[in-house]
């Protein structure tokens, strides 16, 4: 596994130098996810040109899209979420994290079904945000309609694809969803920008069994350490405690 | 057609804290009880290796599913209600234990004045005190005649605690020692101490050490794992029916425990006034049972025992337009009006918050009920000033930033980094009170899976929960700069209710009392019109008291535990009804 040695606080880069030099090379690390970089390109870098034939390879056998069928509209996700929460001096961003894969999977499952939400009519989508989800469309199908119109904006405002834009382009975009500047057939785009912000932020934080938070570097960042037995012989303890962290997995006692 | 069951002495619909009392008490009097419970039987081992934040925190794992039924929910008469439709917004207790296993802990009692607010306050201020629009109550039952139920209660669940210095002189010391004190209690505590407050630590159901109830079962000292509030505990550490009294009552073989059984009728006689039995279907099958009973008791929570009522026809549906009839009447909750005050954040200091227990905290009570004098105040009521330490795992932590962090982007992630474990929360418990514009009915739009009316909510603020709300604040941050924080924040008060029905503390509707034209059931929370049909929850609750409901919930549990076996053993009403001393 990697960075074993690499992460001894937040402010430390939690990536090895060769591939630091990638992306700055490349455009990725300074600006966002500036410039003719494509998803496939950039993913399959990240996925296999350092790691190589180690552990991580099953992971990365299970980094496939399974809701998303467009690798356009997966595209246009993976540069969004990545502004929404950005590699920076501090450690990755959403994309090298997993997050697109952990809304693919979200998607994928009851929760992008609404399998437990109560959907039946009427429908007042308009009434979204006072009341809540008012919409008839279930998760999967929102985030559907807002990446799409995502690529439609970006087009028709900057003559090119989301996944081109500068990072500052792609934040004007955001920001127009985030103010409910676009009109969606069905959801407000602020509806959408909220599920888009949340399950971003969740793909960083939450175990990595869900297909984020690569190698618990959301929570290395964030000096979280994951589950434990409990705390009582620390909880009392004058000093904050940074520990290594512990996933889920391994709380569980690892394989059966 | 239903299938028609033999018949039992009791039959109990919901298995949570209400349920579960109910049921142990009734099992060890030795009467033939059949519980019944819409989700699954649930164990500890259910909870072992769950230790899971988006499943559980901000998925609502243990929380009803939606799909079938929910509330709807809206402000003004005039307005179509809408469903709630996700859990993020309408938390509901499910499976064997219900909300009460995934409870925080927060053990309060009410105070005499919470029992007697109408009386009291009018004692004290003058009738004028009372806004025009507040239908204030008294509960019909005083702290005194509470007490021993209140101290059976916390003893059966092993409540860590210790003496609130305001609180009425307890009688028997809590059964637990308090849980440990923290660095960012101590400092709490510290600085209510330094401005003449007096603070305590908040009583828990988590356990302070191992313990053994008076029915026998035994619960382990708490880990401080963290996972607590929204989580089973799998340590059977907490305070909850699956470690206390559903293993209790299943020791007996004179009671059964029927699951995925989805309650939809309360079966009655309208013409000799009696519930005969209920009838539920079968989740599993989708088949239909009757199960008559001599007594049938309503525990499944305050929304499904107000809706029960109303979907069968028992006792009269509350009419906003002519302020005429009882159930669905006196609706209230803490919604969110309450649990404001400041936030902290500490440039130099980082706590470990990703450590704690549900009910791990400090708190003062000087602003608690009538403990301060309201003759110059815009409103009634109070509540406690708390600190809570819960445990915050990693998606919790990153959102606790100052207010003008933007909500995403680069400098959203440098701060989130910097101010996780930086941010202290210290909040106002306050109390809500009843309108006569807030109440329950049935919806005329949304069903359930079988075609049945939702219930419908209605409800908007009052003037004192505004006013409740400010006065909160400003002693929040008066604690917090004491405190010493870097940045102090006061939270934002909301204009209105914003239909998030989170947190559980959901109340009324079925309202207690002494007088039959305010209230629908008695001190036993028997029905007035209906003798053997006893409603148990918060659903009594005429408005909502200074704290967390959960143990006034218990009390009242035992209550009606008593009332029944007298109910079974003399017939009749339990208490006198009393004219009305009071407008309604
Ligand atoms: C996150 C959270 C934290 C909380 N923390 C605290 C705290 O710290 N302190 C405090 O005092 N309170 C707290 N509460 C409130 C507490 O959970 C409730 O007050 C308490 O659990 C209510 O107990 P009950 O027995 O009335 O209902 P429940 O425990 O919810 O039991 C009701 C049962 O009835 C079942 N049921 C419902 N409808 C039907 C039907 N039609 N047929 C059959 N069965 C049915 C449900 O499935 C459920 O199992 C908290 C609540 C939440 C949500
Ligand atoms: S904090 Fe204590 S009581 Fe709560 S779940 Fe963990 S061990 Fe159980």
């Amino acid at each position: 596994m990697v960075d074993k040695d690499q992460n001894k606080g937040h402010t430390e880069e939690p990536e090895n130098a060769s591939r630091r030099d990638f992306l700055k090379k490349s455009g990725y690390a300074a600006g966002g996810v500036a410039g003719g970089l494509v998803l496939g390109g950039l993913f399959g870098q990240f996925d296999t040109a350092e790691e190589g034939a180690n552990s991580d390879q099953v992971e990365q056998l299970q980094n496939a899209r399974t809701f998303f069928k467009r690798r356009e509209d997966f595209e246009t996700l993976a540069y969004a979420s990545e502004r929404i929460y950005p590699e920076d001096e501090n450690g990755p961003g959403a994309i090298k994290l997993g997050v697109p894969y952990f809304i693919d999977k979200q998607l994928a499952g009851y929760y992008g079904y609404n399998a437990k939400t109560y959907m039946k009519g009427p429908f007042q989508p308009q009434k979204s945000g006072e009341y809540g989800l008012q919409t008839k469309l279930n998760r999967g199908e929102v985030f559907l309609h807002g990446l799409r119109k995502m690529q439609e904006v970006s087009q028709k405002d900057f003559g090119s694809k989301f996944a081109e834009l500068e990072g500052e382009q792609q934040d004007e975009i955001l920001r127009k969803f985030e103010a409910n500047e676009i009109k969606l057939k069905g959801v407000q785009s602020s509806i959408f920008f909220e599920l888009l912000r949340q399950t971003t932020i969740e793909g960083v934080y939450s175990d990595p069994v869900y297909g984020g938070n690569k190698d618990m570097q959301g929570w290395k960042m964030i000096e979280y350490p994951g589950p434990r037995m409990g705390w009582a012989n620390e909880i009392d303890a004058e000093e904050f405690l940074s520990k290594e962290p512990m996933s889920l997995k391994e709380y569980q006692g690892g394989n059966l | 057609m239903a299938t028609k069951l033999d018949k039992v002495d009791v039959v109990v619909v919901g298995v949570g804290w209400a349920g579960g009392i109910i049921s142990a008490e009734m099992a060890k009097a030795g009467k033939n009880v059949v519980a019944l419970e819409r989700g699954e039987h649930r164990e500890r081992s259910d909870y072992i290796g769950q230790k899971d934040e988006l499943k559980y925190d901000s998925r609502y794992e243990i929380m009803q599913p939606l799909s079938s039924d929910t509330v709807t929910s809206r402000s003004e008469l005039d307005e179509t209600a809408l469903p709630i439709r996700t859990r993020e917004q309408m938390q509901l207790g499910f499976d064997v234990g219900g909300a009460s296993v995934h409870w925080a802990g927060a053990t309060y009692r009410y105070w005499p004045y919470d029992f007697e607010m109408r009386s009291k306050t009018i004692e004290r201020y003058g009738e004028d005190k009372i806004p025009e629009d507040m239908n204030l109550q008294d509960w019909g039952i005083t702290y005194e005649e509470m007490e021993p139920y209140y101290d059976k209660w916390e003893k059966m669940a092993g409540i860590s605690g210790e003496q609130d210095p305001l609180a009425p002189k307890r009688k028997n010391e809590w059964p637990n020692p308090p849980l440990k004190e923290t660095p960012a209690l101590k400092l709490f505590k510290d600085a209510t101490s330094n401005l003449g407050l007096h603070p305590f630590q908040i009583a828990a159901g988590n356990m302070s050490q191992n313990y053994t109830n008076p029915d026998g079962q035994t619960l382990n000292a708490c880990m401080y794992c963290s996972f607590c509030t929204r989580h089973g505990c799998d340590f059977s550490a907490k305070s909850d029916p699956l470690a206390t009294v559903v293993p209790t009552a299943l020791e007996h073989d004179n009671f059964e425990l029927r699951t995925r059984a989805y309650v939809r009728r309360v079966l009655y006689d309208g013409g000799n006034k009696q519930a005969t039995g209920v009838m539920y279907v079968d989740e599993e099958t989708g088949e239909e049972f009757e199960q008559p009973a001599d007594v049938v008791v309503l525990s499944a929570f305050a929304f499904t025992n107000n809706r029960l009522l109303m979907l069968s026809g028992i006792g009269e549906q509350y009419d906003p337009e002519t302020r005429k009839g009882i159930i669905g009447r006196n609706f209230n909750g803490q919604y969110n009006s309450a649990f404001h005050g400041a936030r902290g954040y500490f440039k130099n200091k980082r706590f470990n918050l990703y450590m704690g227990a549900g009910a791990l905290g400090a708190a003062v009570n000087d602003y608690a009920a009538d403990n301060f004098d309201h003759s110059d105040l815009d409103f009634i009521g109070g509540g406690a000033i708390e600190l809570r330490q819960y445990g915050d795992a990693a998606i919790k932590s990153n959102y606790i930033v100052p207010s003008d962090t933007p909500r995403w982007g680069k400098k959203f992630k440098e701060n989130s980094l910097f101010y996780a474990y930086r941010g202290l929360h210290i909040w106002y418990t306050s109390t809500v009170m009843s309108y006569w514009h807030n109440y329950l009915d049935l919806d005329p739009n949304y069903t359930d899976e079988f075609g049945d009316p939702l219930l419908r909510a209605t409800y908007k603020f009052g003037d004192n929960e505004r006013n409740i709300g400010k006065f909160g604040v400003e002693k929040c941050r008066e604690i917090m700069e004491e405190m010493g924080a870097d940045i102090v924040e006061e939270d934002a008060l909301p204009e209105e209710f914003d239909h998030v029905y989170a947190g559980g503390h959901y109340t009324g509707g079925v309202v207690m009392g002494d007088d039959p034209e305010t209230s629908a059931v008695n001190n036993y929370l028997q029905m007035w019109d209906v003798d053997n049909l006893f409603v148990v929850g918060g659903s009594a609750f005429p408005q909502f008291g200074s704290h967390h409901p959960t143990p006034t919930i218990g009390a009242l549990a035992y209550r009606a535990a008593e009332g029944i076996e007298k109910y079974m053993n003399e017939g009749g009403q339990l208490a006198k009804a009393k004219t009305k001393s009071h407008k309604a």
